[in-house]
């Protein structure tokens, strides 16, 4: 079964040929896909039927802003994020080959994956809509419409989209940020603005963003209104 | 009662004496003259590459932090300690520090204010660096831009934290010395000797260290504490002895990260991508013929075990094919570059088993170099395989092709899952 799935994922994902372990080919293809395997057993994983699976903790990466996952490659190995596994494989990678990795992914289809129902009560989904379209003036919360785009979908070359992620990736990122494990270069305009928010609004956000389906072309917007509600470090293009 | 009072008395005294005529002398040499350590652009460039030799910006720099700033934490049994900072603050660096202060730390292991330093900073190596290197090397730190960085308080409990203890240590363990020559082995295997035992350090992975943490003398390998990994010996032929290589092999291991022979991973990995990738081929030549030079020594052979039963042996064969073959062959022999034999590759075989374990959990991909900018990786297998299963595929991995290492236990493999991997 694995040797299965692990075939079809190959094939499916990365539109390479898929190798029988019998009749493993003598060279190796020069491609980044098969550099890149080894992102591959956590992103791009697939059910027995070559399904993608979003169960887990691991977020997809095609056809993410390229300026976004250069980021996220570079906090990992630099610290500004944790999560040891990530931390170790890019450890020694230089920038040149972090940015191609980043660019190979961002050109990549974007996975449709199909949403999570909440659980949620009703008030609790229409509080984490309301947070998501309209924000909350009174404390500063901005919408998240208004930097990750009208469609959540992100926006070239460095805001991710917001949908399509598991609901408990959602969740800790924002615990990361409200315990200042993850970070980016000041301003630090997600550590900022979860400041500002209670469990209970992590909680109504993640889990309406979570149920949302993935509109057919998730790919990010090529721009938004600016200037953004806040400055972002991770983002130049703002200030 | 006053007998015992004078006994008592008269061995403090002969203990005292013998401990001051043992007394770890300081040794000074002086500069050849001011030139050697001004800030020339000569002198400034041969001390970056001597700093690279040293790998010194491994420990003196946090991650993600400013470059020598230091406050990279170094766990090890005795308690962690902070890499200090190496930048011209004069607060906070060494920006009041003369090129002698330099050096009575680099070859004296003792601090500007007097203190003894901890060997984690590993001056029992950098002893043998000549004067005119620390010069360089101290004329290079000087010409970094200045970081206010106050350096972090070790974390060492007692009696760890004590001076006298300390002292006490380097009377057993530690005698300043540059490295001498012999001129009789010629310039090449001097200048290999020189930086293998001197600024490369490796001894302090690749050595076995007492309970005192006290490096062996040799490079048998043993386990890195707290690391979790096993610095594999380079004298011995059972685990990384290079006696038997082509010494290209060894060169391209050291300066790219990977040789036909197998890749740098681990902490190596680290000291491939920070440190050797910037060493000339003559210099990692060189160091490839003192390694190659070494006496053979034997590894102690493992504890007879009994090999695994032949149901695991076929479950480890069955994920082997679904998993491993595709890059590593049917036959074991890896496709090189990219993925390195399994069949005879001693980081494979090795006891203990940890490093082949923690690649099969973990994967990685071997450093980014100048001679393989964009290496292929090893996918983590620690969420798709459970400890039975790594276990089963490394006792099978272990027994083919020729390998005969004894079989992995799923407590082998537990015991080193749960070791962080950053």
């Amino acid at each position: 079964m694995r040797s299965r799935s692990l075939r079809l994922f190959f094939a499916s994902l990365f539109g390479v040929a898929a190798f029988a372990a019998t009749a493993a080919p003598q060279t190796i293809p020069d491609t980044l896909d098969q550099r890149l395997l080894a992102c591959a057993t956590c992103h791009a994983r697939v059910d027995a039927r070559g399904n993608p699976v979003n169960d887990s903790f691991y977020p997809r990466l095609g056809g993410k802003p390229a300026g976004y996952l250069y980021h996220q490659l570079l906090n990992f190995r630099d610290g500004r994020r944790q999560y040891p596994l990530m931390t170790y494989l890019v450890d020694h990678l230089p920038d040149a080959y972090l940015r191609e990795i980043a660019q190979h992914f961002a050109a990549l289809p974007p996975t449709v994956l199909p949403s999570q129902p909440s659980g949620l009560p009703a008030a609790a989904l229409e509080r984490g809509r309301r947070l998501v379209v309209d924000g909350d003036a009174a404390r500063k919360i901005p919408a998240c419409v208004a930097c990750h785009g009208a469609r959540l979908t992100g926006v070239q070359p460095n805001i991710p989209g917001l949908l399509g992620l598991p609901r408990d990736y959602v969740n800790a990122q924002f615990g990361a940020w409200r315990n200042k494990v993850r970070r980016a270069h000041a301003p630090d305009c997600m550590a900022d603005i979860t400041a500002r928010l209670s469990l209970d609004d992590v909680a109504a956000v993640s889990g309406w963003l979570a149920a949302q389906p993935m509109p057919i072309d998730a790919r990010p917007a090529e721009s938004v209104a600016r200037p953004l509600p806040l400055a972002c470090g991770s983002d130049p293009e703002a200030r | 009662m006053k007998k015992l009072r004078v006994v008592l008395l008269v061995a403090a005294i002969l203990v005292l004496a013998a401990v001051a005529l043992a007394w770890p002398r300081a040794e000074h040499i002086p500069s050849s003259s001011p030139q050697a350590y001004a800030p020339s652009s000569a002198n400034i460039e041969r001390g970056a590459y001597l700093a690279r030799a040293g790998d010194c910006i491994a420990c003196h720099t946090a991650r993600g932090g400013i470059a020598y700033a230091g406050g990279r934490a170094l766990d090890t049994p005795f308690g962690r300690f902070y890499g200090p900072n190496l930048t011209p603050d004069a607060d906070t660096g060494i920006g009041a520090w003369s090129a002698d202060d330099f050096w009575n730390a680099l070859h004296n292991g003792v601090a500007k204010d007097g203190r003894l330093l901890y060997p984690a900073f590993p001056y029992t190596n950098y002893t043998k660096v000549t004067r005119a290197d620390s010069d360089a090397l101290f004329a290079y730190f000087r010409s970094l831009a200045p970081q206010r960085q106050p350096n972090r308080p070790h974390e060492l409990g007692f009696p760890y934290n004590s001076q006298a203890l300390l002292a006490g240590w380097r009377l057993l363990y530690f005698r300043p010395g540059v490295h001498e020559a012999q001129p009789a082995r010629g310039a090449e295997w001097n200048r290999g000797a020189y930086l293998v035992e001197g600024l490369g350090h490796c001894s302090a992975c690749h050595s076995t260290r007492n309970q005192f943490g006290a490096n062996k003398e040799g490079l048998d390998g043993g386990l890195i504490p707290t690391l979790g990994w096993y610095a594999p010996s380079l004298t011995s032929g059972s685990e990384a002895g290079l006696g038997d290589w082509d010494k290209e092999h060894i060169v391209a291991l050291l300066g790219a990260g990977i040789s036909p022979r197998g890749s740098a991973t681990g902490p190596m990995a680290e000291v491939v991508a920070r440190s050797l990738q910037y060493l000339t081929p003559d210099d990692l030549g060189a160091m490839a013929s003192y390694l190659q030079s070494l006496p053979a020594t034997q590894a102690p052979r493992p504890d007879r075990a009994p090999p695994a039963g032949e149901q695991v042996l076929a479950e480890g064969r069955r994920i082997y094919e679904a998993q491993c073959a595709q890059c590593h062959g049917d036959d074991g022999r890896g496709k090189l570059p990219a993925y390195p034999p399994l069949a005879g590759n001693r980081a494979v075989t090795l006891t203990p088993a940890v490093n082949a374990i923690r690649m099969t959990v973990n994967g990685g991909f071997p450093p980014g170099t100048k001679g393989n900018p964009r290496p292929y990786g090893m996918p983590p297998f620690g969420h798709e395989l459970d400890d039975a299963q790594v276990a089963a595929v490394l006792s099978w991995i272990r027994t083919s092709w020729g390998n005969t290492a004894p079989p992995v236990t799923a407590v082998e493999v537990n015991r080193y899952r749960a070791i962080t991997s950053d």
